[in-house]
């Protein structure tokens, strides 16, 4: 690798030489993300939102753990506690600002970042593994991120509990005993913060290990590329440190500022006004709604008139996903070299965002009448036109190496 | 059949974008003011948030709690150490146990949230008729959607949107008719009128201009930090943007290596 001598300064350091003899921590580092990994020569700037969601991650576990030194999880003290952090506790504000937008951060890149896969076949052979392991990151994150929102104890903590707890009521038989067993009694009550708390604070570290295995199936074959075809040889590589490294960074300055417009001038835009009274077992909001990265997928529940359906649908809408290396029948990776798979691409897209603002919206008159068209598009496009489009689409010819276009349009 | 169908969901993707206005409800959309705190730059006006602290000590306390917000809070509002020991003093508040195992009442200290005007729910209900005047810490925020000065204009619209209720239409006992409260029966009978406070310096204590002040300080008491958030917002912005611009000519020197 030409980028050697650019650590070998630093490799040579006594101490360093030192440590590495008997923990070869910087070497294993220089493979994972230095001069060591091997990187495609052409990801364009959507594969910056990898490492903003480890980003994400971070930033999330570090607030967090901070936020529990000040919190309270008992249904009398928990509205308190936040608002003791609000006002009293130093840069508590900033703190809890940070996390409750950090988890919408968080959800903005990583569905940025399943969108990116979709579009270039991220997900195809050799990457099934990859992807599956993704979409685990993805249900944990929202078990995560559902079971943080209710330890405010608000209005919309309590009722969003109440409504998604009960989801599971639908099922026959075992559907009532599952649902006392969630909540630990017979109403979303102070066991059911107590369990809710526990499990926020396990399950993203659950998260930071299934990241580590992503990332080691990641590795296996590298990064898939704008192109979806495999590199070649080393003219197609360039070491992902420095020049992944910077361009990481870069894509770190833009999401911060973005993320601090956000924070510091719209800390609440993104949550529900309704949080901001304390939770009242006895007072229904008019209307009960999750946060906006659940909309899609709570459009899709209610979209069914019964409720088991709705729900088995809400959930095969995430699980249809593990299915997508076999639905997509096509050999071509990349949306760039599929003429109508691009375009049902973004069709797809504008789907899924009606879906996000028709779940925000009460479940009636047009508004469901979007919804349902949006859910029954949803499926249709990935159980039927996804292997269809692949039998029947003549992709456009492929280069036959990475190098091959790069090199061409530097001569242009 | 299916053209039939194709229409209605055509129809139903542009109705559906203009309908988010009747699915708000009946009550119209408050007029936005232009408070002072609302922008990049925004910051409370001191004299304002005195004035509005006056107008909830006097009227809304009567029925309101707030229980969040302590008399030390009412330096950041301009107040003097010495003038909030003494407004605190003003006010009785139970403490103990003491060591004979008795509660008993002393004067306010400046660490004290203020005290609420009824000892629980059950007994703010009692007086109210059988409706529970809301604590007020949060209402500001409880009240907008998180942009600048929309929970304000909100209350303010509501404090002045009391009027004769339209012909025909069929208020409840005991309740009042407001234009923006939502289905325009609201339990609150009018709280202010024209001079019913005394303003310090002078300000003419209109409607309006209680209902502007005591908007403004209810703003500040849900979220006494809008000051010092957007003052660093400022700054960490001019970093990132310094710091995310070193990052691009970095990486620009780099790549450039590759050709």
């Amino acid at each position: 690798m030409a980028d050697n001598t650019a650590n070998s300064g630093f490799m040579n350091n006594p101490v360093v030489k030192w440590i590495e003899y008997r923990l070869p921590v910087f070497s294993t580092l220089d493979h994972m993300v230095g001069s060591q990994y091997p990187t495609p020569k052409n990801l364009s700037y959507w594969w910056n939102f990898g490492s903003l969601a480890g980003l994400c991650l971070v930033i999330q576990i570090l607030t967090g753990i901070v936020l529990v030194m000040h919190y309270t999880p008992h249904t009398t003290l928990a509205f308190d506690s936040v608002e003791h952090i609000m006002r009293d506790v130093n840069y508590g504000w900033l703190l809890r600002y940070m996390h409750a937008n950090g988890a919408s951060m968080f959800f903005i890149v990583v569905y940025i970042h399943i969108f990116r896969g979709l579009y270039y076949g991220s997900y195809k052979s050799p990457r099934e593994i990859l992807w599956f392991l993704g979409l685990i990151i993805f249900l944990l994150m929202m078990a995560t991120a559902f079971m943080g929102y209710v330890l405010p104890w608000g209005q919309m903590s309590f009722w969003g509990a109440t409504v998604i707890t009960n989801l599971f009521s639908a099922f026959p038989i075992v559907g009532e005993p599952i649902v006392t067993w969630l909540w630990g009694g017979f109403a979303v009550d102070n066991p059911t913060l107590n369990r809710f708390f526990s499990l926020h604070y396990l399950l993203p570290f659950v998260i930071v290990g299934i990241v580590i295995l992503h990332v080691l199936a990641l590795h296996q074959h590298g990064s898939n590329n704008p192109m979806g075809i495999d590199t070649k040889g080393p003219q197609d590589r360039i070491p992902f440190h420095p020049y992944y490294t910077i361009k990481d960074a870069f894509g770190v300055g833009v999401f911060l500022i973005f993320f601090a417009l956000v924070l510091f001038y719209f800390p609440n835009v993104l949550g529900h006004p309704d949080n901001y009274v304390p939770a009242n077992p006895l007072v229904t909001p008019a209307h009960i709604v999750p946060e906006w990265y659940f909309l899609p997928f709570y459009a899709i529940l209610r979209s069914v008139p019964d409720k088991l359906g709705g729900v088995l649908l809400m959930f095969g809408a995430i699980l249809i996903l593990f299915l997508l290396p076999w639905l997509d029948t096509s050999k071509v990776r990349s949306a760039k070299f599929r003429p109508i798979y691009k375009q049902l691409f973004w069709v797809f897209v504008l789907v899924c965002a009606l879906l996000t603002w028709a779940g925000g919206k009460p479940a009636e008159g047009y508004y469901l009448i979007v919804a349902r068209f949006c859910t029954a598009y949803y499926f249709l496009h990935l159980l039927v036109l996804m292997p269809l489009v692949g039998w029947f689409e003549k992709p456009l010819k492929l280069p036959s190496s990475i190098s091959e276009p790069v090199l061409a349009s530097d001569k242009a | 059949m299916i053209s039939k169908s194709m229409r209605a969901i055509v129809a139903a993707l542009v109705i559906g974008a203009t309908a988010p206005a009747l699915a708000a409800g009946d009550a119209p959309k408050p007029p936005a003011q232009n408070w002072s705190f609302k922008g990049p730059f925004g910051t409370f006006d001191r004299a304002e948030l005195q004035r509005g602290y006056q107008v909830y000590k006097e009227v809304c306390a009567a029925c309101h709690s707030m229980k969040y917000v302590a008399f030390r809070n009412l330096r950041d509002i301009g107040f003097s150490e010495a003038e909030v020991k003494a407004l605190a003093a003003t006010f009785e508040v139970t403490d103990g146990p003491n060591d004979a195992g008795d509660m008993f009442q002393r004067p306010g200290l400046p660490q004290d949230k203020f005290p609420s005007p009824f000892p629980n729910e059950k007994a703010a209900r009692a007086s109210n008729g059988g409706a529970y005047p809301l604590d007020l810490s949060l209402i500001a925020k409880a009240r907008g959607h998180g942009y600048d000065g929309d929970g304000a204009d909100y209350l303010r619209a509501l404090l002045t949107g009391y009027q004769d209720a339209p012909a025909g239409f069929a208020l409840g006992e005991g309740l009042s008719y407001n234009a923006y409260f939502p289905g325009h029966q609201i339990a609150m009978p009018k709280p202010l009128n024209e001079d019913q406070v005394t303003y310090a310096d002078g300000t003419k204590a209109t409607v309006e201009q209680m209902a502007h002040d005591v908007s403004a300080f209810l703003t500040w008491a849900a979220e006494p930090k809008l000051e010092e958030r957007k003052r660093m917002g400022f700054k960490v912005i001019i970093f990132l943007l310094v710091l995310t611009g070193l990052f691009f000519a970095a990486k620009k020197r780099i790549w450039a290596k590759l050709h």
